[in-house]
């Protein structure tokens, strides 16, 4: 089991910065997520692991051995391509096979291997296919496959899911999650589908133009967002964040922290956490969702949208007013200007 | 119905000034050379008759026929798998990312954008006894002088050469352009599998170029049989007729003996090698090499 250090890690293309001082550890079989929106520096930031590219500043320690400088075979990863990377004049099974081939393993256990892949990713009546027989997520399974059977101790996987239907994501994401735990791979995994990071991450790295914004738990994650936009960038729908001067006079919704003066502060509060109130602040409806198992009702709230999430459903149109409210612990105070958690 | 029968009109209409040129300047020739054959050639006395297949018959009792069918065979032999291998190497190589590739890819392809008949006089001058480029190197060596052109051993191996270098730019180009077709992502996946250079180019490169060979293959096997300039600059077929190649025979019995019919003859034969080399190439190979 491996793990993998990033120290202080910068990369720019003729000046522009793609990631900036980033740094985190991975701890030896865990798998890792990194988040974030299309063009944050997820994919570039693993293929500097991966050796794929060189950083411009800073270490990469895998296992405690520097790699900064290594090529990527001497890594001793397998990585899974966003665009896939498959062979298209070898078959499915030879594409596979490729790196055991050059790797010289023997017969018996490559043929093992095959088959056990090729089982658990659905890929068995395909395998003498070419890659361009095959639809998109069969693609992308193929090339899930040939990172799976190198069963090297670390795995990069760059969006391995994000060609498949919602049905079978979910079920590859338990696989590979399951995988992942019985082999004991160390994983890192680029997403910027927030489910899939909290649903099967250790830890989730969230990303920002190039910086890391968040690296903690799912559920630190959630509770405890340290910015306003990782707070709106988790959970569905995002968290409210409105500006504080929207609460004025209302003392149960104010923390302590608020004395200062409301003009410099937001307040974040997950829609699921917002309740109907008479005592609350009133809001008119601007539209209602009806989901089957709840409502989602939106409103406005200090000029900004505001969506509060609601059991059943509520007999109340569009124009009508109700009353919000919260519990004081499940509120986030972020600084105006800076986003940055307060408290 | 009456719009279907325009468009068609429109379509043969588009196509008639091409077609009149390739009908006037290629088919018609191609049937006239055939019909003519068949033909004794006109005298002033004599004038053009049906001798059958006499001019055929002669073609096999004439050694210097043969010769040059034997010599092409080997000009062929030595020009296309050498001038293939070099324009593979080079393209593999300029396609990497190497420092000065610009102008490596500009060197490689100026031989190209010469005429022959340039070339063939760069390397006259190379062959040159006394005082040639070669003969300069080699008596530096403290080598014996040889003359290249003049001697039956060297001549055809010297013309092949010539031959090699000339295309070789000219069919790297072609290799260069699909090289550059292949995704960069396939060397990145390659590499992290811990392929070496000759493992990703044996197993990925060289059978993701094989539609390209096949292309390369056939323009290079026409080549070799139409190859005439540099003959007629450097060596005119000699000496004893050991540089003459098929074309250059045709060129040297129509132009300078005047037995048009019998060039005639052995312009068919030419040709009909070509179409069987065609044939074989489109029909046969290309079966095996598209993998899409
Ligand atoms: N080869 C390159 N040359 C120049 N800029 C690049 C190159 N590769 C990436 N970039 C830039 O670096 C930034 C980060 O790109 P990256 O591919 O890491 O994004 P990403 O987080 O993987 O996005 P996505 O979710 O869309 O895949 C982008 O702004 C991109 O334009
Ligand atoms: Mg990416």
């Amino acid at each position: 089991m491996h793990s993998i250090a990033v120290e202080r890690v910068s990369k720019t293309w003729n000046g522009v910065a793609a990631v900036e001082d980033v740094s985190f550890t991975v701890e030896a079989g865990d798998l890792v997520a990194l988040l974030g929106p299309s063009g944050c520096g997820k994919s570039t930031t693993l293929r500097l692991i991966a050796g794929l590219d060189a950083p411009t500043a800073g270490r990469i320690v895998i296992a405690g051995r520097e790699v900064t400088g290594l090529p990527p075979a001497r890594r001793g990863i397998a990585m899974v391509f966003q665009s896939y990377a498959l062979f298209p004049h070898l078959s499915v099974a030879e594409n596979i096979l490729f790196g055991l081939k050059v790797r010289k393993v023997p017969r018996a256990e490559r043929d093992g291997r095959l088959a056990k892949a090729a089982e658990t990713l659905g890929l068995a009546p395909l395998l003498d296919r070419r890659p361009s027989q095959l639809s998109g997520g069969q693609q992308q399974r193929v090339a899930l496959a040939r990172a799976l059977v190198a069963e090297a101790s670390v795995c990069l996987m760059d969006e391995p899911l994000s060609n498949l239907d919602a049905q079978l994501r979910l079920e590859m994401r338990r696989e590979i999650r399951a995988l992942q735990q019985r082999l004991g791979m160390t994983m890192i995994y680029v997403t910027h589908d927030q489910v899939e990071a909290m649903t099967m991450a250790d830890r989730v790295i969230l990303m920002r133009g190039g910086r890391i914004e968040q690296n903690a738990t799912p559920a630190e994650l959630y509770d405890r967002p340290s910015s306003a936009f990782a707070a709106r960038f988790v959970g569905t729908p995002p968290m409210n964040v409105v500006p504080a001067t929207a609460l004025a006079g209302r003392d149960w919704a104010l923390p302590d922290a608020a004395a200062g003066g409301l003009g410099s502060l937001s307040v974040g509060v997950r829609p699921e956490a917002v309740r109907l109130d008479p005592a609350g602040l009133p809001a008119e409806i601007v539209a209602a969702e009806y989901l089957g198992a709840d409502t989602l009702i939106e409103t406005r709230l200090g000029g900004v949208p505001f969506v509060a999430r609601t059991a059943g459903r509520i007999g109340m149109k569009a124009g009508e007013t109700i009353h919000l409210a919260w519990s004081a612990g499940d509120a986030h105070w972020f600084d105006r200007a800076s986003e940055r958690r307060i408290a | 119905m009456k719009s279907r029968l325009s468009a068609a009109v429109h379509g043969w209409l588009l196509l008639l000034p091409a077609m009149a040129l390739l009908v006037a300047f290629t088919h018609w020739p191609a049937v006239a050379s055939l019909v003519e054959s068949f033909t004794s050639t006109p005298r002033p006395r004599r004038p053009s008759r049906f001798v059958g297949v006499a001019n055929y018959e002669q073609m096999l009792a004439d050694p210097v026929f043969w010769q040059s069918l034997v010599n092409n065979l080997r000009f062929a032999l030595g020009t296309i798998p050498l001038a293939i291998g070099l324009a593979l190497l080079m393209a593999v190589w300029v396609n990497d990312r190497i420092p000065g590739r610009t102008f490596a890819r500009m060197a490689y392809f100026t031989p190209t954008i010469l005429p022959m008949i340039a070339v063939a006089n760069i390397w006259l001058f190379f062959y040159t006894p006394q005082y040639g480029l070669l003969e300069q190197v080699t008596a530096a060596l403290g080598l014996p002088s040889h003359n290249w052109l003049g001697s039956r051993e060297t001549a055809l191996a010297a013309v092949t050469l010539v031959a090699v270098w000339k295309e070789a730019g000219f069919f790297m180009i072609f290799y260069l352009a699909a090289l550059q077709g292949i995704s960069p992502t396939l060397a990145e996946a390659a590499a992290l599998e811990g392929a070496s250079r000759w493992t990703f180019f044996r197993r990925v490169q060289f059978p993701l170029l094989m539609p390209t060979t096949l292309f390369v293959l056939i323009n290079a096997v026409i080549n070799a049989f139409r190859t005439v300039d540099h003959i007629i600059v450097m060596t005119r077929g000699g000496p004893d007729n050991a540089t003459s190649l098929l074309l250059f025979y045709v060129y040297q019995v129509g132009f300078n003996f005047w037995d048009t019919s019998y060039a005639a003859a052995l312009t068919v034969v030419l040709l009909v090698m070509l179409a069987v080399a065609a044939l074989v190439q489109y029909g046969w190979l290309e079966r095996r090499v598209h993998y899409r």
